[in-house]
């Protein structure tokens, strides 16, 4: 398997006045095409800046990271912008929705910055509603679905362009267990249809999804392992 | 992201706060609304200027004596010289030393009683020939003008301006009546038609009102009203060239002869003064324009605080929707689109306020007329233009949002509640 996911000794340090924080120390990481990676940590452990740095939304102040085989540490702001729509499809904890405009629409954000025509974009946005099991909700805006419809929207929204990487940040934490279960649920079986995805949680039980654990303490990797498929 | 995406995105976030962006165009409505009415208080004070002296005949020169010193070295105001006698009118008049020029009318006026019965009416006597009333493009009501046997037989005949007439009889004819002015009988044969309008705005040209005066031969006048030396000068001449292109050749024509016969008079500063039409309605657009310029500038700053208002609503929208940017710019807006998007809102504040604005001025000109009695001119250049400059301030003041908007990191969009 190729890898999408190749970081060698990234660091990131955040400046706040004269203070230099470290949040990342020289992390190396490779994920494999079609792994289902849980990465998990306390608070301020340094996943949040790892989970940014994956998705391209920052960049490592040291070290490389390599996306899909392309260095992103040398990009400008336009490029970045270019790799997260092609290559990355971001779940939020708020599902971030856009409250004025109908789940096709909403779906249809990224493929309009990708330049995408208008007939062809909705017909791949109703489409991707269809595979989340909401192809009768397309119409619908947020306000009018349950949480659970609404993250799965946001998958629509992340699968629509056919990224390489799917990265979900606690995609559960605002989601009661029936939808939770719903949207694990999904994610697996994306797994299953061959989507790399990268799953941020400190949730032990969410965590026990995915195929392999990472956990991050103190910008350190302190433990990466597979889990097997049993026990999910 | 076409284009087209970009509008209906910004059509959509300006419909979302229906209040707030109302707010923003009134206040750009306002300003627009207040620049086209001004601009067209001013446009519309000039074109009745323009009727007006207009109205006081076609390719019309007017000839003003000049300044008079007094002893002691006192100078009086222009007009107050003696100095034009009717030997200057009769040398203008001459078709070999001025060919130019059509007709003469010299005029002297001055101010008498006149009474028909037991109506009393003060009003100005003007003393002319003939040629005034094609010169001063006047037309009769009723009766007839004054003739040239009126003219060699100095007779005490007079014509009336239309409220002068209106003034000594009412609704009877005065044509055939008898009248005294200054107790000297004289008979009305005529009545002029109204010109219309006040005829205060034209300086040198008009007496106080077109409409009320008494025309009497110059002869006449010159025998029975004027005593003294200022017996033989005359007040005014009105001079009608050929035609509109020869003015500036009347000019000369007028200003050589003058200087030939006011012999010894210094040529830098004659003792009469040469008006046109065009320097009156210059003088009379000049204090115009100063008032519309004043208006318009504070019409000007209306439109700039309803400028710093679209400035205002589109920070507040930046800071609302920080979460909405960075989502954009997760999924793959460059900086250029957040920045393109936010201009794109921020016009369409300034052509809904532009438009609107250019409805009420538009609105304001046609219901505002009667109450101020004032005419305002709309003029569609202009409000094309009111409509371009809103669309522009909207651009103008949403550049700085706009940018900071395209500046912000998506993380920290993102991350913010």
């Amino acid at each position: 398997m190729p890898a999408v996911i190749e970081l060698d000794r990234v660091s990131k340090t955040y400046r706040s006045g004269s203070l230099e924080v470290p949040a990342l120390r020289e992390v190396s990481l490779r994920i494999d095409a079609g792994e289902y990676v849980a990465i998990m940590g306390p608070s301020g452990s340094g996943k949040s800046t790892l989970m940014h740095i994956l998705g391209c939304l920052d960049v490592p102040s040291d070290g490389s990271y390599l996306l899909a085989g392309r260095d992103v540490g040398e990009l400008d702001e336009d490029e970045l912008a270019e790799i997260r729509n092609r290559r990355v499809g971001f779940v939020f904890q708020q599902f971030n929705l856009l409250a004025s405009l109908t789940a096709s629409r909403n779906v249809e954000i990224p493929l309009a910055y990708a330049g995408v025509g208008r007939a062809e974009r909705r017909r791949r946005a109703v489409d991707a509603l269809h595979r989340v099991g909401l192809g009768e909700r397309s119409e619908h805006r947020p306000g009018e679905l349950s949480g659970g419809e609404q993250q799965r929207v946001a998958i629509a929204r992340a699968l629509v362009g056919g990224p390489d990487l799917l990265l979900a940040d606690e995609p559960t934490g605002n989601l009661d267990s029936t939808s939770s279960a719903e949207v694990m649920a999904l994610l697996a079986e994306l797994h299953t249809a061959g989507r790399t995805i990268v799953l941020i949680t400190h949730d032990e039980d969410i965590a026990a999804n995915a195929r392999r654990v990472i956990k991050i303490k103190d910008g350190r990797i302190g433990a990466d392992y597979a889990l097997s498929g049993a026990a999910r | 992201m076409t284009w087209w995406d970009t509008l209906r995105t910004g059509v959509d976030a300006v419909r979302t706060h229906r209040l707030r962006s109302g707010l923003t165009v009134l206040g750009i409505l306002i300003g627009i609304a207040a620049v086209i009415l001004t601009v067209g208080l001013g446009l519309g004070a000039q074109q009745r200027v323009n009727e007006q002296v207009q109205a006081l005949g076609t390719n019309l020169l007017i000839i003003s004596p000049g300044s008079a010193t007094g002893a002691g070295g006192i100078r009086g105001g222009l007009g107050s010289a003696s100095t034009l006698t009717q030997a200057d009118a009769d040398a203008l008049g001459s078709k070999v030393a001025a060919p130019d020029i059509a007709a003469v009318a010299s005029t002297t006026s001055s101010s008498q009683t006149l009474q028909a019965g037991s109506a009393n009416w003060t009003n100005t006597v003007v003393g002319t020939q003939p040629s005034w009333a094609s010169v001063r493009a006047r037309t009769m009501s009723d009766g007839r003008f004054l003739s040239d046997d009126d003219q060699r037989s100095a007779a005490t005949v007079t014509v009336l301006g239309a409220t002068t007439a209106q003034e000594l009889f009412g609704a009877v004819s005065p044509v055939g009546q008898s009248i005294t002015i200054n107790a000297k009988p004289f008979t009305v044969i005529g009545v002029l038609a109204s010109a219309g309008g006040t005829g205060g705005t034209c300086g040198a040209g008009g007496a106080a009102n077109n409409d009320d005066q008494a025309i009497i031969p110059m002869t006449t006048a010159q025998q029975r009203l004027v005593g003294g030396t200022g017996r033989l000068s005359v007040q005014t001449i009105f001079v009608q060239a050929t035609s509109p292109a020869v003015l500036s050749a009347a000019y000369q024509e007028m200003n050589a002869l003058l200087l030939a016969l006011h012999g010894g008079t210094d040529a830098t500063s004659p003792d009469f003064t040469i008006t046109t039409q065009e320097a009156l309605v210059t003088t009379a657009n000049s204090v115009n324009r100063t008032l519309t310029i004043l208006l318009g500038g504070i019409a000007g700053i209306s439109l700039l605080v309803g400028g710093i208002g679209v400035m205002n609503i589109m920070l507040v929208s930046v800071t609302e929707r920080i979460r909405e940017i960075g989502l954009r710019k997760a999924l793959g807006a460059r900086p250029r689109l957040i920045r393109r998007q936010f201009l794109v809102e921020a016009s369409l504040l300034g052509l809904a306020g532009g438009v609107l604005g250019a409805g009420t001025g538009i609105l304001g000109a046609r219901l505002l007329p009667p109450l101020i009695s004032n005419p305002i001119a709309v003029s569609v250049p202009a409000i094309a233009a009111a409509v371009v400059v809103a669309i522009g301030i909207g651009l103008a003041f949403g550049v700085y949002p706009a940018s900071r908007a395209a500046r912000l990191a998506p993380i920290d969009a993102l991350r913010s509640e």
